[in-house]
């Protein structure tokens, strides 16, 4: 199954909750692989397990209560899931690293930001000198666009944005393969969003950096993705590249994501939001997650989870229509 | 790539100086304490270098002909109940007062830190093994519990340091475990794991120095109240030994004189009180200082 051109290739992956009231399924058989230097987007609603899936790839779900149950996870040729602690510890941050939702909160408060992107520099290169290490953080510093001479000021100092860019800058800090923005711009305001949006993106570009972008906002990942996922209750549904999702959206949930969305052009007189809630992720329904809410729905959904269809080269989805409509032709 | 221009790094201690000096109470104490360490070492080196013939001959000598004579020109602070010059006890005895309990303090404060980090970060058994041994200790009032294990290890100097440490330590422990809890779910915290920072990073990087401010005040606090405690031991004749001099002892025989002379029981409160106070409001400006967040 390993395609030797992907750096990431995880296949089915399954994460549960261990909780007193019942496993939480929060992950259901995973499979999802990154080339090198793209950019995917993984949009899904709150719960759908998407949190999850980036701190599964980093081996950072909390345990207890979170359980690995089956699964890998290939970086580069080795299985994340079978390393060792201190070999997971040194692939974090150097080779993956992860930016957080909330800027306010995922910087130290006690330590100056330059010490903090020294911080990462150091723990990844232990022979390096001080001095070499400070120019390097600096001059991080320098690339997401603040001024070397804040080096020795406070997070509390610092905007909200600037903040973001400072983890940016930790993040990107050793020159990683892979980075996991885990809704980087959600906590920021719309004007700031579109700014460090664009920085990430022009700097993965110039670092070959493959991005994983987890957002529940679609407009973001029309802008930045190349491909997308579309996470429904801790499986993804639909998966495709930029025209595959928006162009020709198969299934049900994506359309109604889709058409949830105002437009500027159409004149609707109202927007058709998706009804229904997720379905409780202890009490997953044993066919297809979406059946409860989808207009669609037929008894054979109910039955069984529909495997993948490829509908393209590019584009896969999980649903009993498109399965059908492949097979008729 | 830009060369960038670095700008001069204010240390750490750089930094919490130039705000710690800003507020002038907390400095007024400070400048007591590093006195009264000053007066403490000095007394040392005289010791040393006149083979204790002063010690001898103005602090322990008695004479009881003079004895609880009021302040006067000669003996600025009076004599005690034994004829001795009340003055020259009070600054030898700095060094039992102050030292002893700074020593016993920064014991009790490294290892109760240590362990209430541990416990904290670590969680479930080993945090339930240490706090379990640390609620038996609280559980045997302090005074108890330094008695004990000065009577089981024999009276010395060092054993006071050690039974005073001991009997401190679950306090320190529950500071540092209880803030250490408060911090270890932050956010930073998980982005710091995630940029590959090990658990021994973690702890002494991130979660101590965010659980400083209330250790800082706590170990102020405490030297306070091990003042107290090796004044009590003192009391009980399982500290320091008469007749050499000590506030505490000096202040607990004389309660018997109190009536014959007031000053020989006012002027070592005075001296215990001073240098509380003085310890109280430096840790408060040294904890203000130390956190960034509360800046400028």
């Amino acid at each position: 199954m390993q395609n030797p051109d992907d750096i990431l290739s995880i296949e089915d992956l399954t994460i549960h909750y261990e909780t007193d009231e019942g496993s939480v399924h929060a992950l259901n058989e995973v499979s999802l692989a990154m080339k090198r230097g793209e950019t995917l987007g993984l949009v899904g609603e709150t719960g759908a397990g998407k949190t999850t899936l980036a701190r599964g790839i980093l081996r950072l779900v909390p345990s207890p209560p979170g359980v690995i149950k089956q699964g890998s996870v290939f970086f580069e040729g080795q299985d994340l899931l079978s390393l060792s602690e201190s070999k997971m510890r040194s692939i974090r941050g150097s080779r993956i690293s992860m930016i957080f939702q909330d800027p306010m909160t995922s910087l130290n408060p006690v330590m100056t930001v330059g010490e903090q992107i020294q911080e990462v520099v150091e723990a990844h290169n232990r022979d390096l000198r001080q001095d070499e290490i400070i120019r390097q953080a600096n001059a991080m510093l320098e690339m997401v666009g603040i001024p070397a001479e804040r080096s020795h000021e406070y997070p509390h100092q610092f905007s909200g944005g600037m903040k973001q860019r400072v983890i940016i800058a930790i993040a990107l800090a050793c020159n990683p393969v892979l980075l996991i923005a885990d809704e980087p711009t959600t906590a920021l305001d719309v004007t700031i969003q579109a700014q460090v949006l664009d920085m990430i993106t022009a700097l993965k570009k110039r670092l070959n950096t493959a991005m994983l972008l987890i957002t529940h906002d679609l407009g973001v990942v029309a802008q930045n993705c190349d491909r997308v996922a579309i996470m429904y209750a801790g499986q993804i549904i639909e998966l495709g590249n930029l025209d595959d999702i928006f162009k020709r959206p198969t299934h049900p949930y994506t359309r109604g994501l889709l058409g949830s969305i105002p437009s500027l052009t159409k004149d609707v007189k109202r927007l058709s939001p998706i009804k229904g809630l997720m379905p409780d992720p202890t009490d997953l329904p044993p066919g297809c997650k979406f059946a409860p809410r989808c207009r669609f729905v037929t008894e054979a959904c109910e039955r069984a989870m529909p495997e993948p269809t490829h509908l393209s080269e590019t584009h896969q989805v999980r649903c009993i229509l498109a399965e059908a409509e492949v097979r008729n032709g | 790539m830009k060369q960038p221009v670095v700008k001069k790094q204010r240390t750490l201690a750089a930094e919490t100086w130039r705000r710690f000096k800003k507020n002038k109470l907390a400095l007024t104490g400070m400048i007591v304490i590093l006195t009264l360490v000053v007066i403490a070492l000095s007394t040392m080196v005289i010791d040393f270098v006149t083979d204790k013939a002063i010690y001898n001959d103005y602090v322990i000598k008695q004479n009881l002909r003079m004895r609880l004579q009021g302040p006067s020109r000669e003996h600025i602070f009076g004599l005690d109940e034994f004829g001795r010059d009340i003055f020259m006890r009070m600054i030898w005895a700095v060094r039992y007062s102050l030292f002893m309990g700074t020593i016993a303090i920064a014991l009790s404060t490294i290892l109760g830190g240590l362990l209430g980090a541990v416990a904290g970060y670590y969680g479930k058994i080993s945090d339930n093994i240490i706090m379990r041994f640390m609620d038996v200790l609280l559980a045997i009032p302090s005074m108890l519990l330094a008695t004990a294990i000065v009577a089981a290890l024999g009276t010395s100097l060092t054993n006071v340091l050690i039974a005073i440490a001991i009997s401190y330590v679950p306090t320190y422990a529950r500071t540092v475990r209880a803030s250490v809890l408060t911090i270890k779910d932050q956010e930073f915290i998980e982005a710091a794991r995630a940029m590959g920072a090990s658990d021994v990073r973690i702890i002494f990087k991130y979660i101590l120095p965010n659980s400083m401010a209330p250790l800082i005040v706590q170990a102020t606090l405490g030297v306070a109240g091990a003042i107290l405690s090796i004044a009590g031991l003192s009391f009980l004749g399982l500290g320091i030994q008469p007749p050499t001099p000590e506030w505490g002892s000096m202040l607990s025989s004389a309660r018997a004189y109190i009536r014959e002379g007031w000053h020989i029981t006012v002027i070592p409160g005075l001296g215990i009180m001073i240098t509380i106070l003085s310890l109280n409001v430096m840790g408060d400006g040294l904890r203000d200082a130390l956190d960034p967040r509360l800046k400028n």
